[in-house]
């Protein structure tokens, strides 16, 4: 297994430096991630603008929402505001402007706000994209309901809905992303707007919480991921709990995949479920298989059919490339007499995994 | 949790590193906490120079510490005494996994805050998430660094509340570049390990893991069943998956079964699963082994009760047998092995334990934990 710097492909090289290229061209986006209003976000946000402004860095407010705090306003009068453009009563953030001015770093709140029919963008994320396409960094702030892959969670807890989103790929593209973590009693003390459904108050919130932290840590990993790539460290360790189950067509995989489920859940990890393609197996085999694999569907399961002479060594690389933590394998208790002497495979994988947890499961 | 809880509140400030501003915001939490007429000392506080910091200490009254002298020195520790004599309401204990020097009270800065705990007192701390017990492979792994001061898992557990203190690390690299977390030399020391930022970043990714699984796990309907496999697909299998989880670890003299119980715990933790551990010997009480081993064993198993895992020693001729029987008779539904040491490989015509365990346990699941020490030299098969 390779431990830092392995010899890379041309190809694997020009991709690199593209990567490299692309990403100093652009500006950076960090974004502050709030999982109910009242947690302080924008406070957050212009704080840190009003610290960077001190330090010396040419920083603007592109946008700020309309209900501000006493504590806000004493920030903003620090800083250069470029004034929201009135379109039909609609206030909208003044990108031309502001790509104008080109300064070093653009505050924008709300990125889920959406513009008005005839702007040049639907919503105002896409504005800033554009800024950071120009070469100027964003600092912005969001409340999870509007991402658009968590909207329809958050609406069962909230019993609200929203309309604007932010596509979560745009949320992955950012270079930083920060958790404005507080506990719930202090958005309840602020806010009081959990109206609907049954659950406590509290209990919403802590689950809005808990969305908020796993989306920061899905996103971190996403970082590291293209860090590594970006440096051509190829993933060897990482915080995420990743699952590999594997089956063949006459393992018992029902209570397998249902464990790996279960754990992939509680540890919020990630599921696969692998199988090494045996040549020429029998009808009934493949119809076995075909029931196993639509099981692994119906758990929501990545599924990898791998390609090896020896299935063991397939898949202790295919586990050790993408950074798996555990193993689950079915093993049959009927010995074959000839793995007395050579080592059942169950052996063998056991010694090849080392550093990776195998559970096994006997039938 | 088996324990009384305690009667004041703990909330606990966590981070990934030095410098994120975990001692900040717990002292602006006490700041609120006096705003609002609530009887506030600070009991312990590491200024480490820096100005911010320091000055949201402001008005706050401060337990002066205990000198202890040990080997000609002098050192400081919380006064935990004092602080129970004073008795406010709310109290800062900053760096919560401190190891107090030999002479005092309390082997760790935990236990005194679960004195402050038990007589009725609020307490917030901090700590980082690289002392937390059941993570200390993972660590050692990432970071090269066996940490040394850990908590154990059910400490945390017992919190009333964590929150996250979140930073990123390119804004933390930079405070250390400009000297707000240390010194210029001891930062220069603090970049070459924990402070790369790839280290950073698994740090911090593990942190708010970790958040979010302390969030959870303190919401109402944690227990309900998970995934069911669509009926039909299920006839074999003889375990209904709403079954509760029964975890049962092997200790034996093998150094690897500090990391075995670390990783059983973790498991079971997750899983909202009991979680047992048993060392088997041929005689009562271990004493058939040497000596050097019987000590090993009695290590290993206290090491498991304090992370409050319920240990038992069995006696048997096999042990295989004996561990398997044990397990059905407790309803466990999952054993944790360590891994063969490389040279126990079995010699040809025996069985490896492993094999033995699989070949008895056929209705529980057998899990052969990592060696997570040398992720970066896995054997070839």
């Amino acid at each position: 297994m390779p431990s830092a710097i392995r010899r890379r492909s041309p190809e694997e090289l020009l991709q690199q430096i593209q990567a490299e290229e692309d990403y100093e061209r652009r500006g950076r986006l960090k974004v502050f991630l709030g999982y109910a209003s009242g947690v302080g976000k924008s406070f957050r946000m212009l704080d840190e603008g009003r610290r960077r402004s001190e330090r010396g860095q040419n920083v603007v407010v592109g946008a700020i929402q309309p209900k501000t705090t006493p504590e806000i306003e004493a920030v903003l009068s620090k800083l250069e505001v470029i004034p929201l453009r009135d379109v039909g009563g609609v206030l909208v953030m003044d990108t031309q402007a502001i790509l104008k001015r080109h300064p070093g770093v653009c505050l924008v709140d709300g990125l889920a706000y959406d513009n008005p029919p005839g702007s040049a963008h639907a919503s105002r994320w896409e504005d800033v994209n554009e800024l950071l396409d120009a070469g100027i960094s964003v600092i912005t702030s969001i409340n999870i309901q509007y991402i658009d892959d968590l909207r329809e969670r958050v609406q069962q807890i909230t019993g609200k809905t929203v309309t604007q989103t932010v596509p979560r790929s745009f949320l992955n593209s950012a270079d930083e992303i920060v958790v404005v973590d507080a506990p719930p009693e202090m958005c309840i003390a602020r806010d009081g707007q959990m109206g609907a459904g049954s659950s406590s108050p509290e209990q919403k919130l802590s689950e809005l919480r808990e969305i908020a932290l796993l989306l920061a840590a899905d996103v971190v990993d996403k970082q590291l991921e293209a860090y590594l790539h970006r440096n051509g460290i190829p993933q060897t360790f990482g915080a995420q709990e990743r699952i590999l189950v594997c089956i063949t067509p006459r393992a018992n995989a029902a209570p397998m995949i249902a464990s790996g489920k279960r754990n992939a859940d509680r540890f919020h990890g990630d599921l696969t479920v692998a199988y090494v393609r045996q040549a020429e197996i029998s009808a009934q085999d493949q119809e076995a298989l075909e029931r196993n694999l639509s099981i692994a569907r119906s758990a929501q399961a990545r599924i990898e059919i791998l390609d090896g002479q020896d299935p063991i060594e397939t898949l202790l690389k295919f586990a050790h490339e993408h950074g798996v933590t555990q193993i689950f394998v079915g093993h049959s208790t009927r010995e074959q007499w000839w793995e007395r002497f050579t080592g059942t495979p169950l052996d063998r994988l056991i010694r090849g995994a080392n550093d990776i947890d195998v559970r096994v499961f006997p039938h | 949790m088996p324990d009384r809880p305690p009667s004041g509140k703990l909330k606990i400030f966590l981070g990934y590193a030095a410098g994120v501003g975990k001692t900040y915001q717990m002292l602006e939490e006490a700041q609120e906490a006096r705003r609002q007429g609530i009887d506030v000392v600070i009991g312990y506080f590491e200024p480490h120079g820096r100005k911010d910091t320091i000055a949201k200490t402001e008005g706050m009254e401060v337990i002066p510490r205990r000198k202890i002298d040990y080997r000609g020195g002098l050192f400081e520790e919380m006064d935990t005494d004092a602080i129970l004599r004073r008795h406010p309401q709310f109290c800062v204990v900053d760096e919560f996994p401190h190891t107090n020097v030999p002479g005092s009270d309390r082997l760790k800065r935990w236990q005194d805050v679960q004195a402050l705990l038990e007589a009725g007192i609020d307490v917030v701390t901090t700590m980082n998430i690289q002392h937390l017990e059941s993570l200390n492979d993972q660590i050692w792994n990432i970071t090269g660094i066996r940490v040394r001061e850990t908590i154990p898992d059910w400490v945390m557990q017992q919190a009333d509340q964590v929150v996250m203190v979140d930073l990123t690390p390119r804004a933390l690299l930079n405070r250390l570049a400009r000297g707000v977390v240390y010194s210029q030399e001891k930062a220069q020391k603090a970049l070459e390990n924990f402070f790369q930022e790839s280290t950073l970043v698994v740090l911090r990714e593990l942190a708010l893991r970790q958040t979010a699984h302390e969030v959870e796990i303190r919401q109402v309907d944690y227990d309900a069943p998970g995934f069911q496999p669509e009926p039909g697909y299920h006839d074999e299998a003889e375990q209904p998956s709403d079954k509760r989880d029964r975890i049962l670890i092997l200790v034996t003299p093998e150094p690897a079964t500090a990391m075995l119980i670390r990783r059983g715990k973790r498991v079971a933790d997750y899983l909202h699963a009991d979680c047992f551990a048993v060392a088997i010997s041929r005689e009562i009480d271990l004493h058939d082994m040497p000596a050097r081993d019987r000590e090993i064993v009695e290590q290993h198993l206290n090491f498991a009760r304090n992370l409050h895992i319920e240990t038992r020693v069995l006696q048997g001729q096999d042990v295989a047998k004996t561990l398997v029987e044990f397990a059905h008779l407790n309803g466990v539904t999952h054993l944790f092995l360590a891994r063969p040491h490389p040279n126990q490989w079995p010699a040809l015509s025996r069985r490896s334990l492993v094999q033995q365990v699989v070949h008895l346990a056929r209705d529980m699941q057998v899990t052969i934990a990592a060696d997570r020490s040398n992720r970066q030299q896995s054997q070839a098969v």
